[in-house]
């Protein structure tokens, strides 16, 4: 039995897996890919830390900052631990190896600190330039520093491992289940602590969102199964400038950096600085006005180009087959982050499952409330991840060292059994792609009450065929059919409580926008909390 | 247009729609013509390192490979297939547990511009084992550390917050450094235009710095093998 059992291999996992061992704990890392393959190798930008390298910044405006994006919406409590750990957080970071990028500083205080030469950049909502950044790959090099820092603390992994259920027993975490996904065996892991660090639910909008397409919020969907509360569920972030074809995403650093937005006649028409859900809207209504819109990052010539974004030039000429140095970059906004998850306390503890603990994009901690900064999730993992780890370690010293039994297992095993045995007449690979559609037409930047809820009826009737799917191929080992209809699955159980969310708030705040409720109302300054009724055995 | 794919008991052929990145293609014929084919894949957007395949002989990620007519597409060599294009890595990533390529004692140190400019493109690294498929060494050297455990190992012992680069010298001379035969293959295949070669060569002086030296020289048994630059057909198990 290992003390603790951390779920999910990107920054936040792998962030917990060295607090939790530097704390005193055994450590066993369970991934579905490999801890390098991760969204957070994704994350551009920054990691927000008022340094006050490059311009003043203070904590007490990193606070304010955050507050003011999160539209009411997330406890300061939170918000003020995580922006005065950031600091710190990028010292040991630093301390770490993390190749960030440098500045010159005029301080003779540099040779005692370095952090003093790290180089911050502005972001959207932010009163200072306080995005720590290296080029625009700081999430894969953080990452990789990480897994680096893993390997020297020989952390074990288990790769290609994927998460089938929690492990409870009278409410408390007890391990998981998981499918090894190259043999097909069902597996449990008995843990005195879990960690979920298994990402959002972005996928939801499969073909218009930046992640990838296994973001399924699939251990989001595993603490509903296990009777553990979820909320803010309707808050989705649609990150302004994806690329129109492919929406595969622009860093917001292109903007930070001076890029301008311009539609189809050339004109500007929003401060580009703004926060994400106001740019994003401002983007849509261009749109809907069939208009087009681009990114102009033209003007800061090639040689700055290449310096600052090199990843975007090269994704723009892939993808976009235009060249930013010469042509407007044409884009559109797609669901990028999920603010909402899993319901956690202070100590990041999933209400209604103890022992099991929530970090990064899967866990719904009230730092970004109704709409996240740009630079704030990577400090999120980081910051957070630590405090997990400390967390985990700490109640798995008092925790119960017997094992759960094998109901679970035994359960996991015969739905997978059940799954095998279903004859397949639809192709849920459509029925993936209709969700994602459906989810960006109703569910979207704008949202309106008859079409959130014709999409919940939409929704429920998927769920209802979705007992008739099966899958095509039958093989037992490295069956990516299966899994790919099991993140489905996922997705289809999370739909109702982002849509059913969405329809109980009427107003607007932050990322959720409706109309005929275009205003905030004090009403409804509160999160929507779902949990399952508890079934009887 | 049509593509070929290796799969696990036969070549087979595909027909594609129209022009896309060749990831796009993968999961058009899962979706719509087989759903059994079986590849790995991530971000969509070249940085996650899921996702290198082999088409026409060349190390390639799928997500960023325009797929042409007559495209033949294969999985990454040197690494044992689990099912068609999908590969165990575990035994590539073991490369980088023995070249212990981490910062070893860190120390105090204030990096400048310069100093970030030095290992840029070095930390730009994906793990997408390209170049690990590429490398001739593995053909006659299973154990051989590789392009891209020693890349990062040239990264970390040249950090100036490493206080003792010597650790990192002496875990990648056996199998090592002077294993490689500078050939560049790796070079040529990444997609983040990192130069391994070039990072074994710094490496090599740093080693003799540290007291190493050339093993080849000391007991003047071989010459360098000459593979040529591509082309040429390993078995993908061999060194299995």
């Amino acid at each position: 039995m290992v003390d603790v059992l951390i779920i999910g291999s990107g920054g936040a996992g792998l962030t917990a897996a060295l607090s939790a061992k530097g704390s005193g704990a055994s450590v066993l890392v369970a991934g579905k890919s490999y801890p390098t393959n991760s969204q957070t190798s994704m994350a551009q930008g920054g990691i927000n830390a008022a340094l006050g390298n490059v311009s003043e910044d203070h904590i007490s405006s990193h606070i304010a900052d955050t507050i003011k994006s999160a539209h009411g919406l997330c406890d300061e409590a939170m918000v003020r631990q995580m922006c005065a750990d950031a600091p710190k957080t990028i010292e040991w970071l630093e301390h770490l190896g993390v190749p960030f990028s440098r500045i010159t500083p005029s301080s003779t205080l540099t040779a005692q600190h370095s952090t003093l030469s790290i180089a911050q950049r502005q972001m959207g909502g932010a009163s200072a330039k306080r995005a720590c950044y290296a080029q625009d790959y700081t999430g894969l090099k953080i990452l990789h520093t990480l897994y680096d820092t893993c390997l020297k603390e020989n952390i074990d992994f288990m790769d290609e491992h994927y998460l089938l259920n929690l492990i409870t027993k009278d409410g408390v975490a007890k391990g998981a289940t998981f499918l090894d996904i190259r043999t097909g065996e069902v597996k449990q892991i008995d843990a005195k602590s879990v960690i979920l660090a298994t990402g959002g639910y972005g996928s939801l909008y499969h073909g218009f969102t930046t992640n990838a397409y296994g973001s399924t919020g699939d251990g989001v969907a595993a603490v509903l199964r296990a009777g553990g509360a979820v909320s803010d569920m309707e808050f989705i972030q649609f990150h302004p400038t994806a690329l129109k074809h492919s929406s595969i995403l622009i860093s917001e650093s292109a903007r930070g950096e001076g890029g301008y937005l311009v539609n189809s006649e050339g004109e500007r028409f929003v401060d580009e600085l703004k926060p994400r859900d106001e740019v994003a809207r401002a983007i849509f209504k261009e749109l809907q006005e069939n208009k087009e819109v681009f990114l102009d990052v033209r003007h800061l010539g090639e040689e700055k180009l290449m310096e600052l974004l090199p990843q975007e030039i090269a994704l723009c000429k892939l993808h976009e087959h235009v060249d930013p140095a010469k042509e407007l970059i044409p884009i559109k906004p797609v669901a990028h982050y999920t603010m909402g998850g899993i319901d956690v306390d202070y100590a990041l503890e999933v209400t209604g499952i103890k022992g099991c603990f929530a970090v990064g994009e899967c866990s719904n901690a009230k730092v970004h409330g109704a709409n996240r900064l740009g630079g704030n999730s990577l400090l999120e993992i980081t910051a957070f991840g630590r405090f997990a780890g400390e967390n985990a370690y700490k109640h798995s010293i008092y925790a119960s060292s017997k094992p759960a039994d094998d109901t679970q297992l035994q359960k996991d095993k015969a739905h997978l059994e059940s799954i095998y045995a279903q004859e397949s007449s639809v192709n849920f690979y459509e029925q993936r792609e209709a969700l994602g559609k459906l989810f960006y037409q109703n569910v979207g930047i704008v949202r309106h009450n008859d079409t959130l809820t014709k999409a919940l009826d939409e929704v429920i009737a998927m769920q209802v065929l979705s007992n008739k799917i099966g899958i095509e191929d039958k093989s037992p080992t490295n069956n990516t059919n299966l899994i790919d209809f099991l993140e489905f699955s996922n997705a289809l159980l999370l739909a109702p409580t982002v849509i059913s969310s969405a329809i109980a708030r009427d107003e607007s705040r932050g990322a959720h926008f409706k109309v005929g409720f275009e205003e905030e109302n004090e009403d409804f300054k509160k999160h929507i909390v779902l949990q399952w009724k508890k079934e009887t055995e | 247009m049509k593509i070929s794919i290796q799969r696990d008991k036969s070549i087979e052929e595909f027909e594609i729609s129209k022009s896309m990145t060749l990831l796009a293609a993968l999961y058009e014929i899962k979706e719509n013509q087989d759903a059994s084919l079986t590849f790995s894949a991530g971000c969509r957007a070249s940085v996650c390192g899921t996702c290198a395949v082999r088409v026409n002989g060349r190390e390639v990620l799928s997500c960023a490979h325009k797929v042409q007519d007559g495209d033949v597409v294969e999985p990454l060599q040197y690494h044992p297939v689990l099912r068609d294009l999908k590969v165990d890595k575990n035994k590539a990533k073991e490369t980088l547990l023995k070249s212990t390529a981490w910062l070893h004692e860190s120390k105090e140190a204030s990096l400048t511009h310069s100093d970030e400019k030095l290992t840029e493109t070095q930390t730009d690294c994906i793990l997408c084992d390209s170049c690990y498929s590429a490398c001739p060494v593995y053909a006659v050297n299973p154990d051989f550390l590789g392009p891209f455990a020693l890349t990062r190992a040239y990264r970390y012992s040249s950090d100036k917050r490493e206080g003792d680069a010597k650790a990192i010298i002496d875990n990648i001379q056996s199998n090592g450094v002077w294993d490689c035969t500078l050939c560049g293959e790796c070079t040529a295949v990444c997609p983040k235009g990192i130069d391994p070669k070039m990072d074994i060569t710094m490496l090599r002086g740093t080693s003799l710095q540290f007291g190493h030296s050339d093993p080849s020289f000391a007991t003047q048994s071989f010459g360098t093998p000459d593979f040529g630059g591509g082309g040429f057909g390993f078995d993908p198990n061999s060194g299995f």
